[in-house]
């Protein structure tokens, strides 16, 4: 079974989905990314979608299911790089991702996280270099 | 209705010996036909290229125009179509090109005094130049709607140019009738500048549409619907009284979906939520 | 000048992803514009997990048509699962027996130009679907 990999860049995970995603490798990605945000403490993911063709209700609802997770576990997720084919699709399919951050790309989607942070943090500094996080387990 | 062998030998054995005096036969009254338009150079050029392809593929044993050693007279065929429908020439004009064989071919075999024999070629012969005809009037329509299709493309593209306003912000112009086909065009390509300037901010300026139905109108919703999708946010400015009108008769939910007056006032929006911005432009001081 | 049209087992995950695969081949091969070939696949995508999920795995049919004014795809999805009782509410938005979002069906109806379905408890359902060039 093939995996999507889930990358720490910084205090973020990043997750570049590349391939066309089988039902079950999208369902282990919810459970790993889960397990990936409590490992290392980040409090942002990015979910690259921008290799993806399609985007069903199957992998909306996963989309939908991380994001939730993530804000449990008091991470914010963005989803970035959705086509223009495939949006165009999914509003006629129904889906409207609600609740789902969206930016057009990675750089774009960083500057939402950090924008959201430093809102939630009351405007404060936001320190760009946390190492804490990595000793935490 | 293919010649059979005899005849196609026939056929190619007399194309052989009256070669010369056929082509000029054909051009002339191909010449007689287009009046002109085209340069007897030209002419004399294509005729004889249709006529060494028609008789390479006699002499292949053709005995009908679908026939596989005809594929290289076909492609002459073709071309000639091709090249009359761009040139502006009528179907029957076209046509007549090919047909015109048939009355140089009698011209020729009066010649030599026709017996029933040379008819019944004759009339075996005409019938494989009409389904060279017919085929070259199937070409030509062909060609003609490959043409029309690609200006109508053209005109579309031209009708909707997607302009870099500022850093991060793009905005479609829209000017005229807006029907279903052109909304659907500039939905996508609205949405492609997205994606290719990394804007995002959109203004979509219906100023100038003078009304909108409301197929389009959900167009331009669903545009909106999917550009936050993907991470960008659309304002529409310059929504007339009638159009305005037609969206609440409709009963279309145009929702939170910002809209403002006009493009400066849109553009000025826009620069505030990306906090470019304002301050700057000499509000009083708190 | 048709192709043969090809044909495909939904018996799991991956057979769902080769749909997929096979239904963008084909749109390519008939030119189907760019956002054409999206909401089709996409459709496919739905229709052929409804299969394996519901229809306890099925076959897939996927054919090149041309009605004499423009080409097109056609897409049978046929399954002899517990077929559909009331038709009209599971093409409605948000009806779910499975915990899904309910927008499969509905959707892909959306998503095409011709949508036939043909189903019957006990016996199976059989959904066709059709798109046209512009
Ligand atoms: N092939 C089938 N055989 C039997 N029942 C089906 C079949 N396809 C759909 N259904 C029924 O119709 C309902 C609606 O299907 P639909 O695809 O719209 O939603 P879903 O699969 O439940 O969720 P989603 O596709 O949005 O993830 C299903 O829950 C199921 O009860
Ligand atoms: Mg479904």
């Amino acid at each position: 079974m093939e995996r999507v990999p889930v990358l720490k860049i910084g205090d973020m995970l990043l997750v570049s989905i590349q391939v066309d995603m089988e039902d079950q490798t999208a369902l282990n990605l919810q459970e790993d990314l889960a397990d990936k945000i409590v490992a290392t403490g980040c409090r942002g993911v990015i979910i690259d979608i921008s290799a993806l063709d399609i985007v069903d209700s199957f992998v909306g609802r996963m989309l939908a299911t991380i994001a939730g997770i993530s804000k449990v576990l008091d991470a914010e997720t963005v989803v970035v790089g959705m086509r223009p084919a495939v949006a165009i699709t999914l509003v006629e399919l129904g889906l409207s991702l609600p609740g789902i951050r969206t930016a057009l790309n990675v750089e774009l989607g960083m500057a939402l996280l950090a924008r959201a942070r430093f809102e939630a943090e009351g405007g404060g500094d936001a320190g760009e270099d946390d190492e804490t996080v990595a000793a935490a387990s | 209705m293919a010649l059979g062998t005899d005849e196609i030998g026939r056929f190619a054995g007399f194309l052989k010996e009256h070669e010369a005096a056929l082509v000029e036969s054909w051009s002339h009254r191909v010449a007689d036909g287009l009046r002109g338009r085209l340069s007897q150079t030209e002419l004399n050029r294509q005729i004889e290229e249709l006529f060494r392809a028609l008789s390479e593929a006699l002499d292949g044993g053709a005995g009908t125009v679908e026939d596989p050693n005809a594929a290289e007279l076909r492609a002459v065929l073709s071309e000639l179509s091709r090249s009359r429908a761009r040139q502006g020439f009528t179907s029957t004009e076209t046509a007549v090109s090919v047909f015109a064989l048939k009355d140089a071919l009698l011209a020729a075999m009066d010649a030599r005094q026709a017996d029933a024999g040379t008819l019944r070629d004759f009339i075996a012969f005409s019938a494989l130049i009409d389904e060279l005809g017919l085929f070259t009037f199937a070409s030509y329509a062909a060609a003609r709607e490959e043409l029309i299709a690609d200006q109508a493309e053209e005109l579309l593209e031209l009708a909707t140019p997607v302009v870099k306003l500022w850093e991060g912000v793009v905005a479609v112009p829209l000017v005229g009738t807006l029907d279903s086909a052109r909304a659907q065009v500039v939905m996508e390509r609205l949405l492609d500048a997205l994606v290719t300037t990394g804007s995002p901010y959109a203004i979509i300026d219906i100023t100038g549409v003078p009304a909108v139905d409301t197929q389009v109108a959900q167009h331009l919703l669903k545009t909106v619907v999917a550009a936050r999708l993907m991470g960008a946010d659309c304002i529409i400015s310059g929504i007339r009284p009638q159009i305005a009108q037609t969206i609440v008769a409709l009963g279309i939910e145009f929702g939170d979906i910002a809209t403002k007056a006009s493009l400066a006032d849109a553009l000025r929006h826009v620069l505030r939520l990306s906090g470019v911005d304002t301050r700057r432009n000499g509000r009083k001081d708190g | 000048m048709n192709a043969e049209p090809q044909r495909l087992t939904v018996a799991s995950d991956q057979d769902v992803v080769r749909v997929r695969q096979l239904v963008r081949t084909v749109a390519v091969a008939v030119k189907l514009s760019l956002v054409d070939q999206t909401k089709l696949v996409t459709a496919a995508s739905e229709l052929a997990r409804n299969t394996l999920v519901y229809g306890g795995g099925g076959t897939v049919e996927v054919d090149r048509v041309d009605n004499g004014r423009r080409a097109g795809i056609r897409i049978a999805f046929v399954d002899s699962g517990p077929g559909i009782a009331d038709v009209n509410l599971a093409l409605t938005d948000g009806y779910t027996t499975g915990g899904g979002l309910g927008l499969g069906l509905s959707g892909a109806r959306r998503l095409v130009d011709e949508f036939d379905i043909d189903t019957e408890p006990g016996r199976g359902t059989s959904i066709t679907v059709t798109k046209w060039c512009r």
